[in-house]
């Protein structure tokens, strides 16, 4: 046993490097996925129909499908309709379409539990369409929802690990290869394991100094 | 009705003082089928100031929330200086939310539940429409709210949030943000009725000293002192109505109309006391 972490740990480098992979992807993704979901939330929130309806469309196909699934697709399914992308951007792809809907869905919820009174202000004041969703909606749907957000980031660095099947060469990646050339599948995925237990640590670290600071605004 | 409107804005001067800076001319607006307000008529001028008595229920907030059209009239005009709200000038259209935002920049509105904004410091709170609506330069935003913060009394507490103040100061903060964006015309709705008794002298204060300084102001309040004493003129509301306008002195003394004697009944203490003073 001991020499089997002994020979993952001869090959840190590839774990680190898949970390760090993981990192960027996993970062990248969250932040698209918010970017975007605030238009979806928008729509999802609009008084038109039509609009609200293939939000709510779209929101809910994402929620049931599973991740595996969409990530299959984007990256073979796609290329019949002629769409390709490489392996990298079909999973940075397939990891913000899938999130932004349940990020759009975190912040809707948000913003239907502000106070009337906190729109009513906004309007009384002046504002309106995009800077009133600027600078009085949004500020405080964000601060509302920072531990789901939170959450959903580990959601994200979880699924990221699916995408070991199109060969990103993510953590789960880099510790699958390992495994396979040296056959150390426990001490290469217990590595792993460890490793994204300490990722998701340093984000829930994150979310609590982040939530601290909003705790003044309660 | 248009067409006046456009006229008023080339009046002269001379006119344009005299004109009202807020009038009311015939406004009904139903709720379902419960009609809240019926054919309501008033006029604000410069630096008066009207308190809109009346019991719960009678459409004193609603009345407000339409002055700045918060809440839509069903029929009646609006004019804030001449201008009319909700309408594009010569024409039945409805403004756009952003065609509303400048008019609604110069109505400042003091809410029941304070309203203010919980993302932001005091500061920020007072800093925000002037910067962001009004498009003035930062500089200047922020000394004149440090002003204002003065004379609130609240000059420390710039860099804390809401959530930190008690309800007289959260109260006095959302005046001085609605006085931060030089309105025409402040609106008051109950702006004391959600405070615990022992701060709503602080807030009336403020609210004095404001009526005395001749600020226009319209002030829905069950505070009959306040009335009283720092009003221009009363208007009694009732089942959406305007029952009754006069002067304090003769509304708390003797009222026209028996649905106001009524109404002072149930505020005794009030009545007693105008009684005692005009003995």
């Amino acid at each position: 046993m001991t020499r089997e972490f002994a020979i993952v740990w001869a090959h840190r480098d590839r774990l680190l490097e898949g970390l760090a992979n993981t990192i960027w992807l996993c970062v990248l993704a969250t932040i698209l996925a918010l970017v975007i979901a605030g238009p979806i939330t928008v729509a999802l929130m609009s008084a038109n129909r039509p609009l609200r309806a293939v939000a709510r469309g779209f929101v809910d196909a994402m929620r049931c499908v599973p991740f595996l699934l969409l990530a299959y697709i984007v990256y073979y399914g796609l290329p019949s309709l002629g769409i390709r992308f490489n392996n990298w951007s079909a999973g940075l792809c397939a990891l913000v379409t899938y999130n932004a809907a349940y990020m759009a869905e975190i912040l809707r919820g948000a913003w239907a539990s502000l106070p009337r009174e906190h729109v009513d202000a906004g309007h009384a004041f002046g504002f309106s369409g995009a800077r009133l969703y600027w600078r009085i909606i949004l500020p405080p749907v964000v601060m509302a929802c920072v531990p789901v957000i939170g959450n959903q980031m580990i959601q994200i660095i979880k699924d990221s690990a699916f995408l070991t099947i199109i060969a990103v060469p993510e953590l789960t990646h880099e510790a699958s290869a390992i495994q396979s050339m040296y056959y150390v599948p426990f001490a290469a995925f217990v590595a792993a394991v460890a490793l994204y237990w300490l990722l998701c640590r340093i984000v829930e670290t994150l979310v609590a100094a982040v939530e601290r600071r909003a705790e003044a605004t309660r | 009705m248009a067409s006046a409107a456009a006229t008023r804005t080339s009046e002269p001067a001379a006119a344009a003082a005299e004109r009202p800076v807020l009038e009311v001319q015939g406004v009904w607006k139903k709720f379902g089928e419960h009609d809240v307000l019926i054919d309501v008529s008033l006029s604000v001028r410069k630096g008066q100031t009207i308190c809109i008595l009346g019991p719960s229920g009678s459409g004193k907030s609603t009345l407000l929330r339409c002055l700045n059209w918060l809440e839509r009239p069903d029929h009646g005009h609006i004019f804030l200086s001449g201008q009319r709200i909700g309408y594009r000038a010569g024409s039945e259209l409805p403004m756009t939310p952003a065609e509303l935002a400048p008019i609604r920049a110069r109505i400042g509105m003091v809410f029941q539940h304070f309203n203010l904004w919980p993302h932001l410091t005091v500061m920020g709170n007072l800093i925000e429409a002037p910067i962001w609506v009004q498009s003035r330069p930062r500089g200047e935003v922020v000394a004149e709210a440090e002003v204002l913060l003065d004379k609130i009394g609240l000059r420390e507490k710039a860099d804390v949030y809401p959530a930190r103040l008690s309800g007289g100061q959260k109260q006095r903060v959302a005046i001085a943000r609605a006085l931060a964006m030089r309105p025409a015309v402040l609106l008051f709705d109950e702006a004391t009725s959600a405070l615990d008794p022992e701060l709503v002298g602080e807030v009336l204060a403020v609210m004095e000293d404001l009526a005395k300084a001749g600020m226009t102001m319209v002030v829905v309040t069950h505070e009959m002192s306040f009335a009283q004493d720092a009003a221009d003129e009363i208007v009694f509301l009732d089942h959406g109505r305007v029952v009754e306008v006069a002067s304090p002195e003769k509304f708390f003394r003797e009222p026209d109309t028996e649905r106001a004697r009524q109404f002072l009944q149930r505020y005794g203490a009030t009545t007693r006391r105008a009684f005692r003073d005009g003995a």
